[in-house]
């Protein structure tokens, strides 16, 4: 609902929910910006989520397509669930940065750009063969030439600061631009600046006088004729937070461990988009991780087979490359029946693919990567703050099991973040580990629990329990090396078996919607927020659609094949060539499953997800 | 209630206390066995119980130890002993960790961990069983296999050059390096107690002899008739002689090590260099590690030993630093830390 207010001479037009999108250089400051903004606005009440959008490049050439670094937020009234599929503003620090985001601003979007950068050369160098402001090829936009550059310039001449610290607080005008046109207080980002610069006054102060000549730039304007009103969204009660999906997997990890008064031994070898998992960990020592920045993928996973071995979590995580390495070890972990946590900060491939964009294509190396019959448990988080959820149940499934759990989650929720409401850790549930105690006779290493089938576990330095393990196929209850063709059988099955009894303790699906009905949008992972805003938007001009979303690939719960019963069609959606899909006809193959695919690096647009369903039901 | 605490004098280990009751599948007449028993000997002098201590191998005929010493063991795979024990050891920092490898195992498909460990400093122990051919996979040239050797799989000879395992623990900055070999029990026992009592990664390389494949390969410093003047037993604090009646020794001559014999050319025992395996400065370890019959004897016993802080020791100083300056200490803390806010 759009409405237009007076607001003086100025206009406000309140919206459910805008889309803004910051671009610049690789080293304009867009990261900081957009999440600025999107802080003040949390702090303003706002649901909101986030998309950076980087470029695998540290510093492409000034001014080149190749260096843009992008930051999209939609903010709302109504609960967010995705980043946005077109921006209703656009800020653009260089025609670069303009040449590669147009195509993520709507008709008829506002569309910032710094005048200041838009020269010859700069013109030249992101490929317009001629001004884009001066010929009609932007007439669909509102576009706003604001003097970004030279006014940050000039507000600053007095502060004693290089030219080179004053050209980089140009970021701080925009934001004060967008703060203007929102309606946001500056004083959140003026307390982050206070701190972030204690040490560097100058700085400080530079950055504070940019943001508010840029609010007062915009005030001032005719070029700017509305304000946005977007109040605060209804959401539920608590204590909030913002958090990324890398940070969350960290901190679901950590909380695992004290719940389970045990240390995290994170080994782990540096990959775009897994790495800040690496940086969050190590900065908790003193809460009980170690981390070793291993030499290479496979010495990250053994040396966190060897910290389960021991007693502690094992834990590590990369991407689809370093996967791939790893898998002779995660094999090892199967086969010596070792709780062990790989996480696969899913990207672009193959191969090198694209390292800083989305995908969802390791479904198959998380089911079928390994040697022979190593079946692991697969979870995947759906929304940046789940990955603390999933980490944490990761890491119980581990340990209560006795077996490695793979979680999936990918660039696009690693590097994407929204508020959480945050739980307490007495609110979490208890993880209990099968440890072997003395009875009197001797440790069987491979005796099992009856119900789960997880053997029981002893760890170094707990005597009389001394025993051996290995990578060798193993006689039952005992442990020791065999080569008995039955007893192989059997340990197979009982792997397997033990995996498939995962089941029984964990979550059953819901199906959002009636349960029932024409057309069942099937999702897992990643994609939770844009297949539940086109669902539920659909929903609401009354289709007869469901959503029912996967957490649990591996096993998956009780209860998928009589809920996927209750539909005349499903669609599987993901991003890759249809895996879950090929996977869920070959658990369900009297089921017809139908798949609707993007392999572009990029998440699903609800516009394209809403056509693609509207299609299916007529 | 009081409780009055007994203290139990716990009897002591004996070498049979660490035989497994497996069923040792070694070739008859493989030097394993040597080793086996040199490390049974060993422990039981080492006052460790015996649940604190761990056997972790990788692939290969070495790598079946774990399976036979009746202590915590894990045979894990190829090449990733050191990863593995690396994780092992930083987990629970009370561990006495020993990783069993072969040459393949260490300097082919391992290279990395094996180097990687030595840089680190880990507080393992290193045990690597090198009998220059890969035995489990029946009689392949390894990395330490001399050029010209006729394998499977080098039917005309090898060509490639061989590493060297101590100049390897010397360029990834070693800080303990022993070279022993299986025929010499008394001398494997006593490397063994003291790699133990050694702080950071001790490397002992085990000149062992593979019967099947590569038989007799170590056999020109172990022969009867040439053994006394191809061994030369070094000790710290003592001077390198060697020979029968130890009249020969060596002398540094310029950049470079000589043989001479007392008494000949006015040479006498001041001459003679003595071992001072505690020196930072690798040159004249590395030049010992180099030494190779027929021009000079092969150098056994420790050629390196220096004292420098375990990768453990600095993550535990680590920890009392960061644990000082941090506002957190429990989970609940970090989740409520930074800017949070509440929706009424």
């Amino acid at each position: 609902m759009n409405e237009t207010l007076t607001n003086g001479k100025k206009t406000t037009v309140e919206r459910d929910k805008v889309v803004l999108r910051f671009a610049g250089d690789s080293g304009d400051g867009m990261q900081l910006t957009g999440s600025q903004f999107s802080f003040t606005s949390a702090l303003f009440g706002n649901d909101l989520a986030t998309f950076p959008d980087f470029p695998a490049e540290i510093r492409a050439p000034l001014g080149t397509v190749e260096g843009v670094s992008g930051f999209q937020v939609q903010i709302g009234q109504v609960n967010i669930y995705t980043p946005g599929d077109l921006a209703d503003v656009l800020v653009a620090m260089n025609p670069a940065a303009l040449k590669s985001n147009l195509r993520y601003a709507r008709v008829g979007a506002t569309i910032i750009v710094d005048i200041d950068a838009f020269d010859k050369r700069n013109i030249e160098k992101a490929g317009f063969s001629n001004n884009p402001l001066e010929d009609s090829s932007l007439d669909a936009f509102n576009v706003v030439k604001a003097p970004i550059s030279s006014l940050t310039k000039t507000a600053l001449e007095g502060i004693q600061l290089d030219n080179k610290s004053i050209m980089r607080s140009k970021n701080m005008f925009a934001l004060g631009m967008m703060y203007w046109l929102f309606d946001r207080p500056l004083t959140d980002t003026e307390r982050y600046l206070d701190s972030k610069f204690k040490k560097m006054p100058a700085l400080a102060e530079g950055n504070k006088k940019a943001l508010h000549t840029g609010f007062h730039f915009a005030e001032t304007i005719e070029a700017l004729p509305s304000m946005y009103k977007v109040p605060a969204a209804k959401i539920e009660k608590g204590r909030y937070r913002h958090i990324s999906g890398n940070v969350a997997t960290a901190w679901g990890f950590m909380a695992a461990a004290e719940k389970m008064g045990k240390k995290i031994f994170y080994g782990s070898y540096p990959i775009t988009p897994a790495s800040d998992i690496l940086h969050e960990l190590s900065k908790y020592k003193h809460l009980g991780v170690i981390t070793l920045q291993a030499e290479d993928e496979i010495a990250a996973v053994c040396s966190a087979i060897g910290a389960s071995y021991a007693g502690q979590i094992g834990l590590t995580a990369s991407s689809g490359p370093g996967i791939a390495l790893k898998g002779e070890a995660i094999g090892l972990a199967i086969m010596a029946e070792l709780p062990l946590i790989v996480v696969d900060v899913q990207r672009g491939g193959p191969s090198t693919g694209l390292p800083t964009k989305t995908e969802q294509a390791d479904i198959n190396i998380a089911l079928y990567g390994r040697n022979s019959e190593s079946p692991c448990i697969v979870l995947a988080a759906s929304t940046p703050s789940d990955c603390f959820e999933f980490a944490y149940m990761a890491t119980k499934l581990a340990f209560e099991h006795m077996t490695p759990v793979m979680l999936l989650t990918d660039g696009y929720l690693a590097n994407g973040s929204e508020p959480w409401k945050f739980p307490k850790m007495s609110e979490l549930a208890d993880i209990t580990v099968p440890m072997a105690t003395p009875n009197g006779e001797a440790y069987l290493p491979y005796l099992r629990n009856k119900e789960t089938l997880a053997r029981y576990f002893a760890v170094p330095g707990m005597p009389g329990f001394e025993h051996r393990i290995g990578g060798l196929e193993k006689q039952e209850n005992t442990g020791n090396v065999s080569y008995d063709p039955n007893n192989h059988e059997d340990m197979v099955k009982v792997r397997a078996e033990k995996v498939e009894r995962v089941a029984n303790y964990i979550p059953e699906l819901k199906v959002m919607g009636e349960g029932k009905g024409k057309l069942l949008v099937i999702g897992w992972g990643g994609t939770y927020g844009s297949l539940h805003t086109s669902v539920s938007e659909l929903w609401k001009e009354g289709k007869s659609i469901d959503h029912a979303h996967f957490n649990y690939i591996n096993p998956l719960p009780k209860n998928t094949e009589q809920l996927l019963s209750s539909y005349e069609r499903i669609i599987v959606c993901e991003l890759n060539m249809g895996q879950f899909a090929s996977y869920l006809r070959s658990k369900f193959p009297h089921l017809k499953f139908e798949s609707y695919t993007k392999i572009q690096g990029l998440p699903f647009t609800v516009t394209e997800l809403k056509e693609k369903f509207i299609d299916l039901l007529k | 209630m009081a409780e009055v605490a007994i203290k139990e004098e716990k009897p002591k280990l004996t070498k049979k206390d660490f035989a497994s009751d497996q069923l040792i599948r070694w070739c008859p007449g493989c030097g394993d066995y040597s080793i086996l028993s040199a490390m049974t000997s060993a422990l039981p002098q080492l006052d460790i119980p015996k649940e604190d201590i761990v056997f972790i191998s990788g692939i290969g005929c070495a790598a079946r130890f774990p399976y036979y010493m009746n202590t915590y063991g894990f045979h894990t795979i190829h090449g990733r002993g050191p990863a593995i024990a690396t994780g092992v050891k930083l987990a629970n920092p009370k561990l006495s960790v020993w990783e069993i490898q072969g040459d393949g195992d260490a300097l082919a498909i391992g290279g990395n961990h094996f180097i990687h460990a030595l840089r680190r400093n880990i507080d393992i122990n290193i045990l690597l069983f090198n009998n220059e051919i890969y035995g489990l996979t029946k009689g392949q040239y390894s990395p330490t296999s001399p050029t010209g050797l006729v394998t499977k799989s080098t039917p005309f000879g090898a060509i490639e050059r061989p590493f060297s395992a101590g100049e390897l623990v010397i360029g990834a900055q070693g800080n303990y390096y022993a070279r022993t070999i299986d025929t010499s029990p008394k001398l494997m026992t006593d490397i063994f107690i003291k790699a133990a009592k050694h702080v950071g990664t001790s490397m002992i390389e085990i000149l062992q002899n593979c019967v099947i494949f590569n038989d007799n390969t170590h056999g020109k410093i172990t022969d009867r008739e040439n053994r006394d003047d191809f061994q030369l037993h070094i000790e710290h604090g003592q001077p390198m002689l060697f020979g029968k009646e130890k009249q020969k020794g060596l002398r540094l001559n310029g950049l470079k090590l000589e043989t001479v014999t007392i008494g000949e050319n006015g040479v006498t025992e001041k001459d003679i260099l003595v071992h001072d395996a505690h020196e930072p400065d690798a040159t004249l370890h590395m030049m010992l590690i180099r030494l190779k019959p027929p021009e000079f004897p092969m150098v056994l016993g420790i050629i390196r030993e220096v004292s420098a802080p375990a990768y453990s020791q600095r993550l535990e100083e680590e920890l009392k630093h960061s644990s000082q300056k941090s506002k957190y200490t429990c989970m609940d803390d970090l989740l409520n830390s930074g800017e949070t806010w509440e929706v009424k």
